[in-house]
């Protein structure tokens, strides 16, 4: 049986109207619409969501953590990217 | 030293100043490969588990007493297919295949929790099962959801949320016995005496039991899978559990059970380990008809995968 062991899916949830699609976990199932009609009945059994995605895992690029440091390190070094680096007066409202 | 056995080294401290600083570790982090197989071993173990448990009570759906009953059963049991989908899919992120463990646990060279072992005789089976044999897996599984390990710890997370239900449904059919009549009554209690003790026994061996054979139970502390010792988590599931059989009417068969004030627990009497080892090694009373009903289950779904993924490639096929 392992020649026919059905590809690996991500799936992704969106718990209501207004938020985003969020990882929920895999599952294999042989196409897409077999893969979201599994996701229905794994991951939703309790209204959990109203709206499904699923992906073919292998299509998902990914960050590598072993090059974590480097491939974030352009953004550690701009504090002056985040609005509590400014000092203003008291005075200055609405800012 | 070795530029490569350097390398190794910073890997090493790597993972373990996630560990100790109460991080998680992601599949594609450097993890030691004693931890990798440990991980494979417990998260397929208790894969394997939630599948065999669908057995038991799946016993008992076409002779559920009502419609309600038989509802809540089937939602229960779908509840344990579901949860061995999250823990079978935690347990490929570290690198081995759904047909590869599942081929294990058919070969019988991994193992499932001894419980499922028993057999349940009478309909109030279903309800001590409910309450002690998922009680006793609540106990045990809470502090999984801060497992070191970041997939088992979220399919934790989401399992014992569904526990919960599982728990309170059981404890409710027990009391509806319990309320009944005195042969209702006779048949809660009669569950109970069987499965007290096998529930005890589902939190492993005693810990001075564990030193001796090797320190699982350290080493998997030290790796953040584990957080309190076997005997720890028994504690805890006597300490809630009694005073729910006094709400239940029921005596948990225990003459040596008392309330330690001193200790500020329960005294209680071990479950027997020798019977526990057995068990586990194969000779409890339903170890062979639980095994093979699931091989056959396999066997004869095998037409419907193959159905499916010919289906999906004649599909793409069209589509191309």
């Amino acid at each position: 049986m392992t020649s026919t062991e059905w590809p690996l899916w991500e799936v992704f949830v969106r718990a209501r109207r207004g938020l985003s699609h969020i990882h929920v976990g895999s599952l294999h199932a042989p196409d897409a619409a077999m893969a979201v009609r599994n996701a229905r009945d794994v991951y939703t059994r309790r209204g959990e969501g109203v709206s499904i995605w699923v992906v073919p895992s292998d299509q998902i690029t990914a960050s590598s953590p072993d090059e974590k440091d480097a491939f974030f390190d352009p953004a550690a070094d701009k504090v002056y990217r985040h609005p509590t680096f400014y000092e203003v007066p008291a005075e200055a409202k609405h800012l | 030293m070795a530029p490569t056995d350097q390398r190794a080294d910073e890997r090493e401290a790597a993972f373990y100043a996630i560990v100790d600083s109460d991080g998680r570790i992601e599949p594609r982090d450097d993890m030691p490969e004693a931890y990798r197989r440990t991980l494979v071993r417990q998260i397929a173990q208790h894969a394997h588990s939630e599948i065999i448990g669908m057995q038991p009570e799946g016993n008992w759906i076409s002779r559920a007493p009502s419609l309600r009953r038989k509802a809540i059963l089937l939602a229960k049991v779908q509840d344990e297919a579901g949860h061995g989908l999250y823990l079978y899919a935690a347990a490929e992120t570290l690198g081995v295949s759904r047909d590869q463990l599942l081929d294990l646990l058919h070969t019988r060279k991994q193992k499932y929790s001894s419980i499922f072992n028993y057999p349940t005789l009478t309909w109030a089976d279903v309800g001590a099962i409910g309450w002690l044999v998922d009680g006793a897996a609540i106990t045990n599984q809470v502090p999984l959801t801060r497992c070191s390990y970041g997939p088992y710890a979220r399919a934790m997370v989401r399992i014992c949320k569904e526990e919960s239900f599982h728990q309170r449904q059981g404890f409710e059919a027990l009391l509806t016995l319990t309320r009944g009549t005195p042969a209702q009554k006779a048949m809660a209690q009669d569950a109970l005496d069987r499965w007290w003790y096998p529930s005890l026994a589902m939190f492993g061996p005693p810990d001075s039991g564990e030193q001796v054979s090797g320190g699982h139970t350290e080493q998997s502390m030290r790796w953040g899978i584990k957080r309190f010792s076997n005997d720890e988590l028994r504690q805890r599931f006597v300490d809630m559990t009694v005073p729910q059989s006094e709400v239940l009417g029921l005596s948990i068969p225990d003459p040596d059970l008392r309330w330690n004030e001193e200790r500020g627990h329960y005294d209680f009497t071990a479950p027997d380990y020798d019977e526990l080892f057995r068990v586990i090694k194969g000779d409890g009373p339903c170890n062979a008809q639980r095994l093979e009903h699931r091989v056959t289950a396999h066997a004869d779904g095998a037409w419907v995968r193959e159905a499916a993924a010919a289906y999906a490639s004649k599909k793409r096929e069209q589509a191309a």
